[in-house]
């Protein structure tokens, strides 16, 4: 290398580091003042909505499993329409434990819903992620309808179309009971569940692993030309997004003390999608926004117009596959961006 | 760094060795016969030019030597070792890396990590899920020091795709250099530049590490010439001659074949 490499050298080891650049991505996994916020926000709900925490501990079993669904959508792309599977094996495991007098106790009971969750998810994955783009969505709902039609005939085991009612959840610690009529300890532990799969999930996406997914989702022949082993990172990617599925099944399971099809079916992998693409996806926050947003939609305009609160939904979808593609967190970045403080040249990946 | 130069220090004993080498290297599809019988020998840093009509089976040759596509009778051997059989991300950790004729980018990732994915990847980083990505200073300063050498210092931050075409070009060099080959594939570097900005790829491609063996292909006469030391040229999925640029350049037959109107220009240059 000649001239320009020679004072390309003589820049120092940390002039290199220091280079806005390098700097924006050493520092990209740092937390960030307004990442607390959801959490300061879902700490005051508990305060000052206590009737609504029934509503809130949904709220937070969605946001969970929008999460799982960001990693394996949003960060690997992806293309899903199935991950009801994963929620809906996590689900029966602590409903079928727990009714059948096996394992009550929950937050093992959550470890092994992510266990058998994972392992749907492995061997799923290692024959689905052969596939790409519309023969992989395909593929995903095809074994989702397997698992929900098996659930369905297995009915000694799931109870069939009724599912399996009023499971006995021990207390937490053998302390905290689950009220059905008091959602305090449902709440809690919801929350509690949630930031640890957070937690978790920033972890990975923010790793050189979460790195080479997000280049598998921009270019997936790139990635195979620089030497990396892509199938068995969508796969790993695959089988822990599923776990996490898993647990938000789970954690559904529990706090309602039931579990039946729906936890399995089309309506709940379709409404998930559609939480994560109105909140943003690839973009962590984009499941805690969206959640809210559909929630809140759900619960307010059905109380309004209980016959056609979907059509609101429907317009706010048309609206964010015209106008936001990013979702409301991409929008707001955008608004942010013209109208608002320093030019970002490159957005969070 | 410090170790591509002594790297480069002990290569001038062995530049004369073969890097890359094809034996009688076949592919069809179905009946149509892409490449045929080709005994193709790179050496040691290398500067050699594959040139050829539309169709005549260049882009079919590199796939082969990569290892996206498998041939249909043949071997490709790597340092005198057989890796017909080798798997493309394999080949890669073996020290083969190309470059795309059409730029394939991480698009929505910023220029610093479109660099930090294959340098991650090379020092077997990647597979890393339990600490933050920027806590590895020497990817991210390896990085950097290739964007410097490029000449993409001032952009490193921002979004590939905001980028000139011109200036992808060399990201998508810099992607391969991160590489570190010992082998470098270059399907037309230039293609789709304007030709204002061509000269800042043709002089990124003159300051490539000299160890590294670099396998060109090009259309454009006045970069084969001005980079090129050996010459190859395909006609028909087959090697029709080979020799260093002048002799190709007098061959009547390659200019019947292939130079035709081109020849004159060339001419021009040389």
């Amino acid at each position: 290398m000649s001239a320009s490499a020679t004072s390309a050298e003589s820049t120092s080891f940390a002039a290199r580091i220091n280079h806005p650049a390098a700097r924006a991505l050493i520092e990209r996994h740092r937390l960030r003042w307004w990442e607390v916020l959801p959490w300061i926000a879902a700490i005051a709900g508990y305060f000052i909505f206590p009737g609504y925490l029934g509503f809130g501990t949904e709220l937070l079993v969605a946001i969970l499993f929008a999460l799982s669904l960001d990693l394996a959508l949003g960060y690997a792309g992806i293309i899903t329409l199935g991950h009801a599977a994963f929620f809906g094996a996590g689900a029966y495991t602590v409903g079928m434990l727990a009714d059948h007098g096996v394992w009550s106790e929950p937050i093992t009971g959550l470890m092994l819903a992510a266990l058998v969750a994972a392992i749907v998810g492995l061997l799923s994955g290692l024959v689905l992620l052969r596939t790409r783009g519309l023969t992989l969505l395909m593929l995903t709902i095809c074994s989702m309808a397997l698992l929900e039609q098996a659930a369905n005939m297995a009915h000694d085991y799931t109870g069939g179309f009724d599912g399996l009612p009023n499971l006995p959840i021990t207390p937490i610690f053998g302390v905290f009971n689950f009220n059905p009529l008091y959602n305090n300890t449902q709440y809690l532990y919801a929350l509690a569940v949630l930031l640890a799969c957070f937690v978790f999930v920033r972890t990975l996406v923010y790793s050189p692993f979460g790195q080479s997914l997000t280049g598998i989702r921009e270019n997936l022949l790139r990635m195979h030309a620089v030497g990396a082993p892509v199938r068995r990172r969508l796969i790993i990617c695959y089988t822990l997004s599923a776990a996490i599925a898993g647990i938000a099944g789970g954690l559904w399971a529990q706090v309602n003390a039931y579990v039946n099809l729906s936890s399995l079916d089309l309506d709940r992998a379709a409404t998930v999608l559609i939480v994560l693409i109105l909140g943003g996806y690839g973009r962590l926050y984009g499941a805690f926004v969206g959640a809210v947003v559909y929630l809140a939609l759900e619960h307010f305009l059905a109380r309004i117009y209980p016959t056609a609160w979907q059509l609101g939904l429907g317009i706010l979808l048309v609206f964010i596959a015209l106008f936001a593609r990013n979702g409301i967190l991409g929008l707001g970045e955008a608004l942010w961006r013209r109208y608002g403080g320093r030019h970002k040249p490159s957005a969070p990946s | 760094m410090a170790a591509l130069r002594r790297q480069a220090q002990a290569v001038g004993a062995i530049m004369s060795e073969t890097r890359l080498e094809t034996r009688g290297l076949t592919r069809h599809f179905g009946a149509l016969v892409a490449v045929t019988g080709i005994d193709f020998k790179l050496a040691a840093g290398a500067r050699h030019a594959l040139i050829g009509p539309n169709g005549a089976g260049k882009t079919t040759f590199i796939n082969l030597l990569t290892g996206v596509l498998q041939p249909s009778h043949g071997s490709v051997l790597l340092g005198g070792k057989d890796i017909t059989a080798t798997a493309q991300a394999e080949r890669v950790k073996l020290g083969i890396a190309r470059t795309f004729q059409i730029n394939r980018l991480f698009r929505g990732l910023s220029v610093l990590e479109n660099v930090y994915i294959p340098v991650a990847e090379r020092m077997g980083v990647a597979p890393s899920m339990f600490n933050p990505a920027g806590k590895r200073t020497d990817v991210i300063e390896e990085a950097m020091y290739l964007l410097e050498v490029l000449r993409l210092g001032d952009v490193a931050q921002h979004r590939v795709s905001e980028l000139a075409y011109g200036r992808q070009r060399l990201v998508e060099l810099a992607i391969a250099i991160g590489l570190r080959p010992g082998v470098l594939l270059l399907d037309e570097p230039a293609a789709g530049v304007p030709s204002a900005e061509s000269h800042i790829i043709l002089d990124a491609i003159e300051r490539l590490p000299e160890d590294i063996a670099v396998l060109i292909i090009e259309h454009d006469m006045d970069v084969v010439f001005r980079f090129a030391k050996r010459v190859t040229v395909m006609v028909s999925g087959a090697i029709f001659a080979e020799g260093t640029p002048k002799e190709i350049e007098a061959n009547p037959e390659v200019r019947a074949v292939y130079l035709g109107q081109a020849g004159a220009r060339a001419g021009d240059h040389a």
